[in-house]
């Protein structure tokens, strides 16, 4: 069977290739003249040599493969893992496994989504993990591919996100194609991200890759989760399985590093006696479960919940919701605890970038400083992500959410009523209120300002959707936090933080990912305030959500600069002494302006814009969302103020 | 320490802003306030119609040229400090009647999408 299947296609390249010099030698004889023939030249016949050829047997490497290969088997090992999709921009490293997923495994679990650049795969799988609360995978060219995604790696990496990465790559020489193969290969393609992902390995055997690839989703998995990858060996992918199957291990359930149980009493004491606790809070919700522990916490304990925002860990308008009063809140305060807080010197330090650099410890002296966070479980040298050291008074390592359930059992059992403690939660609730009043009479200065203030496009975007299942799928920086300061957020995967990385192009790839996974939660409204020098790192995102039907609200916060380092250029500038206005020069995109709504356009995206009145913004924003709600992507060019 | 700093900036003011400070300097005028406040990079963090942003909130009502010219001149937070070789006092008087010449925005209760 193989030899006669491997025969029929010899015969038809055969005929092809005696065309083909049938074509070329006419061109080669008829110069000037090619036009004025009607119809080839017989083709000549076969050669002695040829005809040899033809009749010995085929060595047993020429033969077709017709039964099963190494790269089916690799897809019944994806195929044991909870991973839906698998994200790719295709390249001949890994064609037998792209091949073996699209037919051996019908596209199915995992289905092969189609991607313009490996940094659009990978930042996928970022923000598609957050709200999915699991890894796709991305399957990446090697070297080429892998640097393409090194930067979407990076932002899922010091964002502590799971992806698996999967790598092409043909190790052994005698298997690579002369040319380009071998400047895609590599002794160890996955040096290349290897101080910014968790673990890694290149297997060489069935056996080897079956475990190998289980054991990368477990790593990935554990908090602190980050990116992992696998390295697959083209030329073992492409081989037939010759024996049995290897086993596939089985995925345990996994649980979550959790913090010591008498440290977190501990620390529930000197919460408890605290005057003035505050809870500090990064990434440290990742479920609906998580986020009422915390809330049971500050209501228990009666103390405000500064949220910096990595996550959605605390509801935007819950009474005790003290973010927009952090400042005067850590200075008043004599105990604080920050659970999964990145940057916790940050948090708790004033630093000026001015010319003499300084800082200023935000808390009083004499006050207590708790830190629970995973953080010190995974940290790598070279990179330094990992930011500043700050002196606690109690480090407590564990995973902020899995901790959450033991830290509310201790203080439930240390604290019992109190007026002090009732009245102080009055205070602060009303403290809340007062705040949010203030942020609303902010957002009235510049309401019908051209270009449109950031405030009024952010509350007509949500006057859109608020009635709806919404979520915000990018960070709101660059937005100065006018959803957290005016949207009413109470789910977890209403909001899913920033890149982590500070990579820019990060918005519009992980908001793809995060739309997938809302789109197959079902029902509801993905919304992206995109800044437009995002955008333009990864326009080809635009492309993946209108091929897949994912549907995705996307406002283009065009203010038409990297509006940031018009700011540190105008600094410089300052403190040199030398004109500020100059400092336009290579941080603005004007002169042409870009038309956001037709490069979504030509992507097949509905689009419209750019708006530049405000009163044109509503009635714009209520299309593009009825596309949405009919499975579409949609964008919203709007031409805005800096911030 | 932490009340000294606007003394001192007083002081400053009264050295290097006599122009400021005289009851018979030109008025300024609005319109080469807007291009001098856009230019020079103001409006990026202050907004275009001085509502605030990463900056503080300018406008409506103001605070007078000189009180501007105090700060701008010696900032005490990250905002750069301008010299008057590149912002002079007369641009000063002309920013600060282009912030002055702002409309107030709607009232709170008149905008339903902040209600």
């Amino acid at each position: 069977m193989a030899d006669r299947l491997d025969m029929k296609r010899r015969g038809l390249f055969g005929a092809v290739a005696a065309g083909a010099t049938a074509i070329a030698a006419t061109g080669a004889t008829t110069k000037g003249a090619r036009a004025a023939e009607s119809a080839p030249p017989p083709a000549a016949p076969p050669s002695a040599a040829v005809k040899a050829a033809e009749a010995q047997p085929l060595a047993p490497r020429e033969m077709a493969l017709v039964g099963k290969s190494c790269s089916d088997f690799m897809v019944d090992v994806m195929k044991s893992l909870p991973v839906d999709y698998i994200t790719t921009m295709p390249g001949s490293t890994f064609r037998g496994l792209h091949e073996s997923i699209i037919n051996y495994g019908n596209n199915k679990s995992p289905e092969l989504l189609t991607c313009l650049h490996e940094e659009v795969a990978v930042g996928m799988g970022h923000g598609y993990a957050k709200v999915a609360g699991k890894p796709l995978a991305a399957l990446v060219h090697g070297v080429v591919g892998v640097q393409h995604a090194s930067m979407a790696i990076y932002n899922a990496w010091a964002d502590r996100v799971p992806v698996i990465v999967m790598i092409g790559n043909t190790l052994a020489l005698e298997e690579r194609r002369p040319g380009v193969e071998w400047t895609h290969s590599a002794q160890d393609n996955a040096a290349l991200i290897r101080d910014f992902t968790k673990w890694d390995d290149m297997p060489v055997s069935l056996p080897h890759f079956a475990e190998s690839t289980v054991r990368a989703w477990r790593i990935a998995m554990t908090p602190p989760y980050a990116p992992t990858a696998i390295v697959v060996d083209g030329a073992l992918a492409e081989n037939p399985v010759h024996d049995e199957p290897a086993a596939i291990p089985r995925l345990a359930r996994l649980s979550a590093p959790v913090g010591d149980p008498a440290a977190l009493t501990e620390a529930a004491k000197l919460l408890a006696d605290a005057q003035s606790p505050v809870i500090m809070v990064d990434c440290a919700v990742r479920t609906a479960a998580g986020m009422a522990d915390l809330v049971a916490i500050a209501e228990v304990l009666g103390a405000p919940v500064i949220d910096k925002g990595g996550r959605m860990n605390f509801p935007s308008r819950h009474p005790l919701n003290g973010t927009q009063r952090a400042g005067a809140l850590l200075r008043g305060a004599d105990v604080v605890i920050g659970i999964e807080v990145a940057d916790l010197y940050g948090a708790v330090n004033n630093y000026r970038d001015v010319i003499h650099r300084d800082a200023t410890p935000m808390m009083k002296p004499g006050s207590k400083l708790i830190s629970l966070s995973a953080a010190d479980l995974l940290i790598k040298a070279n990179l330094q992500d990992f930011q500043r050291y700050q002196p606690v008074d109690l480090a407590i390592s564990g995973d902020g959410e899995a901790s959450l359930p033991l830290l509310l059992d201790a203080l439930r059992r240390g604290v019992g009523r109190s007026d002090a403690r009732e009245a102080r939660a009055k205070a602060l609730a009303d403290a809340a209120r007062q705040a949010h009043d203030r942020s609303r009479q902010a957002a009235t200065y510049g309401w019908d300002a051209t270009p449109i203030s950031v405030a009024r496009l952010c509350m007509e975007v949500y006057a859109q959707v608020r009635d709806d299942d919404w979520a915000l799928t990018t960070g709101q920086g660059f937005q100065s936090n006018w959803p957290s300061r005016l949207w009413d957020f109470t789910k977890p995967y209403q909001h899913i933080g920033d890149s982590g990385g500070y990579g820019v192009g990060y918005s519009p790839v992980s908001s793809a990912g995060a739309a997938l996974a809302h789109r197959d939660a079902g029902g509801r409204v993905p919304v992206a305030i995109i800044g437009d020098g995002e955008l333009m790192c990864a326009p080809t995102a635009l492309w993946t959500l209108a091929h897949h039907r994912i549907p995705l609200l996307m406002v283009v916060h065009n203010n038409r600069a990297y509006h940031q380092e018009v700011m540190h250029v105008e600094r410089m500038a300052a403190r040199h002494g030398r004109p500020t206005a100059r400092a336009t020069i290579g941080t603005v995109m004007t002169d042409p302006n870009i038309d956001f709504a037709k490069l979504a356009a030509s992507m097949g995206v509905w689009s419209i814009g750019p708006i530049e009145d405000p009163a044109a913004l509503g009635p714009a924003l209520k299309q593009a969302v009825a596309m949405v709600k009919s499975g579409h992507p949609a964008l919203v060019d709007v031409v805005s103020q800096a911030r | 320490m932490k009340h000294r700093t606007p003394w001192l900036a007083l002081l400053v003011a009264a050295i290097c802003a006599p122009a400021l400070a005289r009851a018979d300097a030109a008025p300024g005028e609005p319109g080469r306030g807007f291009t001098a406040f856009v230019e020079l990079g103001c409006s990026g963090c202050h907004g275009t119609v001085g509502q605030g942003g990463p900056g503080l909130r300018l406008a409506p009502q103001p605070i007078s040229a000189q009180a501007i010219a105090i700060y701008i001149r010696n900032p005490t937070g990250v905002m750069p400090p301008f010299t008057s070789a590149e912002l002079s006092d007369a641009t000063i008087i002309d920013i600060q009647a282009y912030l002055a010449s702002v409309k107030p925005p709607p009232k709170l209760a008149d905008i339903p999408l902040l209600n």
